[in-house]
């Protein structure tokens, strides 16, 4: 079994289109994603008020919040299902994510993780990848689409990343609950994102595969920048440089695992220890 | 492990357009409708016991024009999940517009001698109305069986889809736009015959209508289109494109983080799907020799979708098989118990909803609902 960075680093490096398509994220100068002020209210229920996070390119984040806080709702922002109200958010310099829709955003670069493992449960697995390979999605790319070798390799890595390569041919319906996420992840891989958004993504995991993800999610950031969203502190210490606390739809603290966790607010509202 | 090994052991065989026992059967079929039954309806005497009459010949083609709008619903339904009740106005469509273009055959043969059509000469007009030019042309009207549903779809789906209108809401709203046609073409004054539309054809590209050879070959010919449905949903699906649309049914805020934007795709089956239901219309209206608004009526469009969820809807042969058993009944019932006809359409679809969400095709084969 070669190591995980190994197979990432190959992963990564992909075909001359694929770059090109890829391009367009400006991050010269350092953070790839911009949330400013971005005020988000459902029914007079403010879901996001001010919320202003700035991530690095290359940094692997964890936020983390109390339920209603407001964490999937900035997910929804990132990702364009939800526009914001006020505030703006970029996407490296130049990319205004509230003027792009969902799949135009995800072919700019940001991939998202569902909280509850989405994958297309009547495909199988190797569909599931397939159809998450950036690629041209267009439909009448679609009716001519084959696949070529390196396209090919590209997903039978993938499957070997993610240990799913006995169940290539099953269908991801019949599939358990931890390889669904895991599934979820490789598709997430396949669209080669610049950013990865992540909901609970060890959720439901075994301890043995908790901690390969997190190996996993180390091993991506640097090429990638990952943001996860988080309950299992373990988890969090084991992946994390830098923790945002969310509450009431803003951003209460910053920083390291151990000084947030000693953070008087922090453990006021979150910990509640 | 190394890569080819990888490769061998798991990336899945391409398929085949149709396994062997698929390319048997539809080899029998395309014997069967275009050789053997048109045969025995041309060659033996009336008496003879190997002859089939022209009743059968017409029941059977009408049949299999149906059997092209259960293809063209499943598309829609059955693949993608959009769930349409207005396919009649589709098929109604392209037969009003292949109508035109019989009525014009019709000449001077009318009633009232002219060379306007019947109806308008009773209405006093003294000419056609613009949109009927050149709908004496057979391949100008060909083209409108195509354009008319086809454009009528592509506006109707562009702003739904874009909408985002989905589920039971698209339902719905497919339903009033075939009752609001229906409520058109009733019209005297819309210039397609009213209520009672058209009918008393002729002729077709000079061949009379209703000589046997003539219902022979558009037998023949309605066989032709119902295989090459056939072929085109079984390549379609095979595609990525066919992956991609029952991913839309699936899950589709997946594939739109993924990176598909739903809009073409929807657009593109449902308009291919309605191109479809117009093609079966054209193809219908001579053999039955009338065409009127009724078929716009939202309970035919109901009935197509009871078709495809009896045979059973996301598998290829099931809605052809729906469409066959549930109007081959229907035949049969409305001759000999007709007033009981609606109580066992009624019945059937309870039944297969409750006990067979699979259709009937489930039946037969669980295999093939699994991998389509």
């Amino acid at each position: 079994m070669n190591t995980i960075s190994e197979e990432i680093s190959v992963s990564g490096n992909t075909s001359g289109l694929s770059h090109v398509l890829q391009g367009g994220v400006d991050i010269t100068h350092g953070p790839i994603l911009y949330l400013d002020d971005i005020t988000v209210s459902f029914d007079g229920f403010k879901a996001l008020s001010k919320l202003t996070l700035t991530v690095e390119a290359g940094e692997l984040r964890c936020v983390i919040g109390p339920n209603g806080a407001g964490k999937t709702t900035m997910m929804d922002v990132i990702t364009g299902k939800t526009r914001p109200d006020e505030g703006s958010a970029y996407f490296g310099q130049t990319i205004d994510l509230a003027r792009l829709t969902e799949p135009e955003i995800a072919h700019a670069g940001i991939g998202r993780k569902f909280q509850k493992p989405t994958v297309f449960e009547n495909h199988t697995v190797f569909e599931n990848l397939e159809l998450a390979m950036k690629t041209d999605k267009r439909v009448w790319a679609s009716l001519r689409a084959r696949l070529s070798a390196e396209q090919l390799d590209r997903i039978c890595k993938t499957l070997e990343l993610i240990k799913l390569q006995g169940e290539a041919g099953r269908l991801a319906g019949l599939l358990s609950h931890g390889q669904k996420q895991w599934l979820e992840i490789g598709m997430l891989l396949m669209q080669e994102p610049r950013l990865l958004l992540l909901d609970e993504p060890v959720a439901g995991m075994t301890d043995e595969e908790t901690e390969r993800t997190a190996e996993l999610f180390k091993s991506l950031a640097g090429e990638r920048s990952v943001v996860v969203v988080e309950h299992d502190m373990e988890f969090i210490g084991s992946i994390a440089s830098v923790v945002t606390v969310l509450h009431e739809g803003a951003v209460l603290a910053e920083g390291t695992m151990d000084a947030v966790k000693n953070d008087e607010r922090v453990i006021e509202v979150y910990l509640g220890r | 492990m190394k890569l080819e090994e990888l490769e061998m052991r798991y990336v899945p065989r391409i398929e085949p357009l149709f396994s062997g026992p698929g390319w048997m059967a539809l080899g029998a079929f395309a014997l069967v409708t275009l050789v053997v039954l048109p045969l025995l309806y041309l060659l033996p005497a009336a008496d003879s016991a190997l002859h089939v009459s022209s009743y059968t010949i017409t029941l059977a083609g009408k049949i299999m024009c149906y059997c092209i709008v259960a293809m063209a619903m499943n598309l829609i339904w059955g693949y993608t999940g959009i769930l349409s009740l207005g396919h009649g106005v589709f098929f109604a469509l392209g037969g009003y517009a292949f109508g035109m273009y019989l009525m014009r055959q019709i000449g001077r043969e009318g009633q009232y001698q002219s060379d306007l059509p019947d109806f308008m000469v009773f209405l006093d007009w003294k000419a056609f109305p613009w949109f009927w030019t050149g709908s004496e042309h057979f391949l100008w009207s060909a083209t409108l069986v195509i354009l008319a549903p086809g454009l009528l779809a592509l506006a109707f789906g562009y702003f739904a889809f874009r909408s985002r209108i989905k589920g039971v809401y698209f339902s719905i709203i497919t339903q009033a736009m075939t009752f609001a046609f229906m409520l058109l073409f009733f019209r005297n004054d819309t210039g397609f015959g009213g209520n009672n539309g058209f009918t008393d054809f002729k002729r077709v590209l000079g061949f009379p209508i209703t000589a046997p050879s003539t219902r022979a070959a558009i037998f023949a010919m309605t066989a032709l289109a119902l295989i090459g449905v056939v072929f085109l949903t079984r390549y379609l699906i095979r595609s990525k494109v066919g992956r991609v649309l029952t991913a839309i049914r699936d899950s589709e805020s997946r594939l739109m983080f993924s990176g598909y934007n739903p809009l073409g795709y929807k657009l593109f089956v449902w308009t291919l799907s309605a191109v479809l239901c117009g093609i079966a219309g054209a193809l219908y209206v001579p053999q039955v020799g009338i065409i009127n608004p009724s078929e716009m009526s939202p309970a035919n469009s109901i009935e197509i979708a009871v078709w495809v969820a009896v045979g059973g809807r996301g598998s290829l042969i099931g809605p052809l098989l729906g469409a066959a058993v549930v109007n081959g009944a229907k035949s049969f019932f409305t001759q000999t118990f007709p007033e009981y006809w609606l109580f066992f359409l009624g019945l059937l679809f309870i039944l297969v909803t409750l006990f067979l969400p699979r259709g009937v095709i489930g039946l037969l084969s669980p295999a093939r609902w699994r991998r389509t």
